[in-house]
C-alpha cells in the first residue's frame, strides 16, 4: 500500500498517468456515463446517496485506514454541517433559517465539521484502538441526545425540514441529472484528495505514526498535532458529504445522526475495505443496495437479517472487505489469463 | 484489464436490472404499504401490517376488479427512512396508490414529499400528528384514520368533571405525536377551567426518570401520561417506588396490555386511569366484534386488534372501497380515484368515517377507564363513545387555528 519513493522525477505528465490508472480513468467514464441508462431512482436514490455515504466512510477511512484512528462520530461532523446548512440558509420550521446564500452557507458548514472533528480529534488523539472507538461513540451518543433535546439551536426531535439545494447557473441542484454529478463531482474531489494526501510526506509521516508513533516521536513529529489535523481534514471531506446529504433528505434531524448512522457508517467502511479509498465507495454501494432491495427477497419481516449475514459473509470471507476480497482473488486471475495464453 | 471490462459489465448489469419495471399486466393495481418493519416500533409496524392485510383479504385481494399486488416498505420511524421507503415504493415499484406511515412525524415528512409526487396518492397508516393535515396540507395525501387530538376527544371534560382532577402535570415523550395527544386533553381540560402546571418531555426510550418524576410538583391532582410500550411501564414503575401517589390519566397508547397485567402496588394506582382513543378493547357493538373476531385469523395476531392495525384497516379498506368506485383506474394520474376518496364516508368496525375539507377524517372516539374484571384481570371499561369528532375538536376552525401549532409550549395554562 505505501510506495516506494521514486528516486528519479519523471515528466510530471507520465508521473499523473501513472498515478492515476488506466483502471480509475475506465470507471470515471463509467460513472460518468450512468446517467444515459439509469432511472431517477437508481442516479439519487442509489448512486448519489451511495456517493455521499462513500464520502463519509471516506473520512473514516482517512482516520482509520492511514491513521489508525477509528473514529464513530464521522456522521456527527457530517450531520453538524448539515445542522449548519438548515440555520445558516433556509428551512420552512420557523427555527434560524438566516436565508444566507449557499456559496456563503456551505464553506461555513464546511469549516464548521473540519473545525467540529479537529475538537473530537483533540480529545481522542492520544488514546489508541479501542478507546478511541469508545470516545468517539460518547461524542456521537451525546451529540445525538443533545440535538434531540436541544430547541433552540437544533430544534430538538423535529430538526429541521424544507432545505433546498439552490438553484445556481439556471440549474436545480436537487434535480437527479445535476445532484449525481454534484456528488460524482464532490466525490471525485474527496477520493483525490486522499489519494494525493496519502503519497504526500503528510500522508506517509501519518502512516509511519500509525505504525510506529514512538519511533516517529523519536523522529520529532509532533504525534498529537499531526492526528488533529488529519482530524480536521476528514471532517472537511464528512462536512461536504453532510451537505449533499442534508440537500438529499431535503431534511435534517437527530435521527439522522443517531448511533445506527454512526455504526453504519463503520460498516460501510469495512465492508468496502480500508486500504484503499475506492473501498468506502464500493461499501456504500453495496449497502445502499441492500438496505433498499433486501425487503424486495426476502420480505418485510427478516430482510434485516438477510442484510446482517450478507455482511457478516462478506468479514467471514474477507476481513478486508470487498477491497481484500479481490486481492485474493487477483493472482488467481492473472495465472488463469497467463495459462490460456494470449 | 480484466477488471475493469468485469467491473463495467457489473455496472452495466446493476444498472440494467435497476430500470423501473413495468407493470406486469392491466389488470393488477399496485398498493404500496409503508409501515415500520425495523427498529423500536416494529411490533406495531407489524400489527398494522395485519390490519390492512385483514381489508385486502376481506375484498379477497381485488380492488376495482384487480388484482391487489401489495409492495411493503419499512421504515424504522425516523422521517428520513420513511421518505427513502417511501421514494422507494413509488419511483422504483411504481406504486400509485400508498397506505403508510405509521408515526408522527413520518406522516409530516411523507406529507411533504406527497407534494411533489402530484400524481401518487398517499393514504395514511397511522400517524397522528396534526399537522399532517391541518395546517400546509397535500392535495393529494388522505387520512381516514384520526390524529392524536381527535384521539383525547371527552377526556379533558371527564378528568375535570367527573374525576374532579383540577391540576394536572403531564409526562409524555418528545415528538409531534404526544405532543398532539396533550395538545387534545389540554385544549378540553382548560378549557373546563383545569391547569397545568408543569409539563415533562422526555426522549423515546427513556430508562431513568428520576428527574423528572422530582420536577413533578407535590400538590397535582392527577399526572396525564403519554408515553408508549416500555417507556410508559418504566416511567409507572419508578414513580411507584418514588413514593408517588397521585392517579393517573393515560394517552392512547399508554394503558396498554403490559401496563394492564401490572402487580402489586402499581396494580392499585392503574385501576381507574381514563384514557380516550380511537378503538375500546371492550366495545361490544357486533360491527366491532366481527373485526375483533376477522383480526384473529391475521397469523401472529394480539388477543385483540391494537390502534395500528385498526387505523391501517381502516386507510386500506378506503383505498379499496374508492379504488372499486373508479374501476380501479389511476391512469389519469389518480385524479377520479382522489375524488372518489374524498367523498367517501363508510362504516367502520368503529362508526362512520367520513373526511372534511383537509382530508382529515371525522370519526368516533372512545373514552375508556381501567377496572378490575370479574377474573381479576384488569381491563380498560367502554365509558362512552363520543360520536363523530371532528379535527378542531369542535371548536370553530378559525378559533382553533388561532390556538396556534401543537408544540412543546403550546398549549399552556399554568
Amino acid at each position: 500500500m505505501t510506495l516506494a519513493i521514486e528516486t528519479p522525477r519523471k515528466s510530471r505528465v507520465d508521473t499523473l498517468l501513472g498515478d492515476i490508472g488506466i483502471g480509475q480513468v475506465l470507471l470515471a467514464v463509467a460513472l460518468l456515463l450512468y446517467p444515459a441508462i439509469a432511472s431517477d431512482f437508481f442516479l439519487t436514490q442509489i448512486g448519489g446517496y451511495s456517493l455521499i455515504w462513500g464520502m463519509i466512510a471516506l473520512s473514516l477511512m482517512m482516520l482509520a485506514g492511514y491513521g489508525g484512528m477509528v473514529s464513530l462520530a464521522q456522521i456527527t461532523v457530517a450531520g453538524l454541517a448539515g445542522y449548519m446548512v438548515a440555520i445558516f440558509g433556509e428551512n420552512n420550521s420557523n427555527v434560524h433559517g438566516f436565508g444566507w446564500p449557499w456559496w456563503v452557507v456551505v464553506p461555513i458548514a464546511v469549516f464548521v465539521a473540519g473545525i467540529a472533528s479537529a475538537l473530537i480529534g483533540a480529545i481522542s488523539a492520544r488514546t489508541d484502538g479501542i478507546y478511541t472507538i469508545m470516545i468517539t461513540l460518547a461524542i456521537a451518543t451525546a451529540m445525538y441526545y443533545f440535538t434531540q433535546q436541544n430547541y433552540a439551536l437544533f430544534n430538538g426531535f423535529p430538526g429541521f425540514t424544507g432545505i433546498r439545494a439552490p438553484d445556481f447557473l439556471g440549474i436545480y441542484w436537487r434535480d437527479p441529472m445535476p445532484f449525481y454529478y454534484l456528488c460524482l463531482g464532490v466525490a471525485v474531489v474527496a477520493y483525490a484528495a486522499v489519494l494525493y494526501c496519502a503519497r504526500s510526506t503528510f500522508g506517509l509521516a501519518l502512516q509511519a505514526l500509525r505504525d510506529n508513533p514512538r519511533r516517529m516521536r523519536a523522529l520529532g513529529f509532533h504525534v498529537t498535532q499531526h492526528k488533529i489535523v488529519t482530524y480536521f481534514y476528514a471532517g472537511l471531506i464528512a462536512g461536504l458529504a453532510g451537505v449533499l446529504l442534508v440537500w438529499f433528505n431535503g431534511r435534517i434531524s437527530p435521527g439522522t445522526i443517531g448511533v445506527g448512522a454512526a455504526i453504519n457508517v463503520l460498516i460501510i467502511a469495512v465492508i468496502g475495505g480500508m486500504r484503499h479509498p475506492i473501498g468506502p465507495f464500493l461499501g456504500a454501494l453495496v449497502v445502499v443496495l441492500m438496505q433498499t432491495f433486501a425487503i424486495d427477497i426476502v420480505g418485510a419481516e427478516r430482510f434485516n437479517t438477510l442484510i446482517g449475514l450478507f455482511f457478516l459473509a462478506i468479514v467471514f470471507i474477507s476481513p478486508d472487505g470487498l477491497l481484500g476480497l479481490w486481492g485474493k482473488l487477483k493472482p488467481h486471475l492473472r495465472q488463469e489469463s497467463l495459462r490460456s495464453g494470449p | 484489464m480484466h477488471i475493469h471490462r468485469r467491473t463495467l459489465l457489473a455496472l452495466a448489469l446493476a444498472t440494467g436490472l435497476t430500470a423501473p419495471s413495468l407493470a406486469l399486466a392491466e389488470d393488477t393495481i399496485k398498493l404500496g404499504i409503508l409501515a415500520t418493519f425495523e427498529g423500536a416500533f416494529t411490533v406495531l409496524g407489524e400489527d398494522g401490517m395485519r390490519g390492512a392485510m385483514l381489508a385486502i383479504e376481506e375484498a379477497n385481494g381485488m380492488a376495482g376488479g384487480k388484482k391487489i399486488e401489495i409492495v411493503k416498505g419499512s421504515s424504522d420511524a425516523s422521517p428520513d427512512s420513511a421518505v427513502r421507503a417511501v421514494r422507494k415504493l413509488v419511483e422504483q415499484d411504481g406504486v400509485k396508490v400508498v397506505v403508510g406511515p405509521l408515526s408522527g412525524d413520518e406522516g409530516i415528512a411523507v406529507k411533504d414529499y406527497a407534494k411533489t409526487q402530484p400524481d401518487v396518492t398517499f393514504i395514511n397508516g397511522t400517524s397522528a400528528a396534526q399537522d399532517t393535515t391541518l395546517r400546509d396540507p397535500a392535495e393529494n395525501f388522505f387520512r381516514f384514520s384520526t390524529d392524536g387530538a381527535q384521539w383525547m376527544a371527552g377526556l379533558g371534560t371527564y378528568a375535570f368533571n367527573e374525576k374532579g382532577y383540577k391540576k394536572v402535570a403531564t409526562v409524555a415523550e418528545d415528538y409531534s405525536f404526544p405532543y398532539t395527544q396533550v395538545f387534545g386533553f389540554m385544549a378540553e381540560f382548560c378549557k373546563a377551567g383545569g391547569t397545568v402546571p408543569s409539563k415533562s418531555w422526555v426522549p423515546i426510550g427513556n430508562k431513568d426518570y428520576s428527574s423528572v418524576i422530582a420536577a413533578i410538583p407535590d400538590d397535582v391532582d392527577a399526572i396525564y401520561v403519554a408515553l408508549g410500550g416500555a417507556d410508559g411501564v418504566n416511567f409507572l414503575t419508578q414513580y411507584q417506588q418514588a413514593g408517588g401517589e397521585a392517579p393517573l390519566i393515560g394517552g392512547s397508547i399508554t394503558v396498554d396490555q403490559t401496563v394492564l397485567s401490572s402487580k402489586g402496588k402499581m396494580r392499585d394506582v392503574v385501576i381507574g386511569t381514563p384514557s380516550a382513543g380511537p378503538i375500546a378493547d371492550t366495545n361490544d357493538t357486533p360491527e366491532w366484534l366481527a373485526f375483533v373476531e376477522a383480526y384473529k385469523k391475521q397469523p401472529d395476531a394480539f388477543p385483540s386488534p391494537s390502534l395500528f392495525a385498526h387505523g391501517y384497516y381502516i386507510n386500506t379498506k378506503a383505498a379499496i372501497l374508492a379504488l372499486d368506485e373508479v374501476g380501479g383506474d389511476v391512469s389519469d394520474g389518480g385524479k377520479k380515484f382522489r375524488e372518489a376518496l374524498s367523498k367517501l364516508s363508510f362504516d367502520t368496525p368503529t362508526g362512520k368515517v367520513s373526511l372534511d375539507k383537509n382530508r382529515n377524517a371525522v370519526a368516533d372516539m372512545y373514552l375508556t377507564e381501567v377496572s378490575e374484571g370479574a377474573d381479576g384481570n384488569l381491563y380498560n371499561k367502554l365509558v362512552k363513545v363520543v360520536s363523530q369528532v371532528n379535527q378542531t375538536l369542535g371548536i370553530p376552525e378559525e378559533e382553533f387555528l388561532a390556538l396556534g401549532a401543537v408544540s412543546r409550549e403550546n398549549p399552556s395554562c399554568p
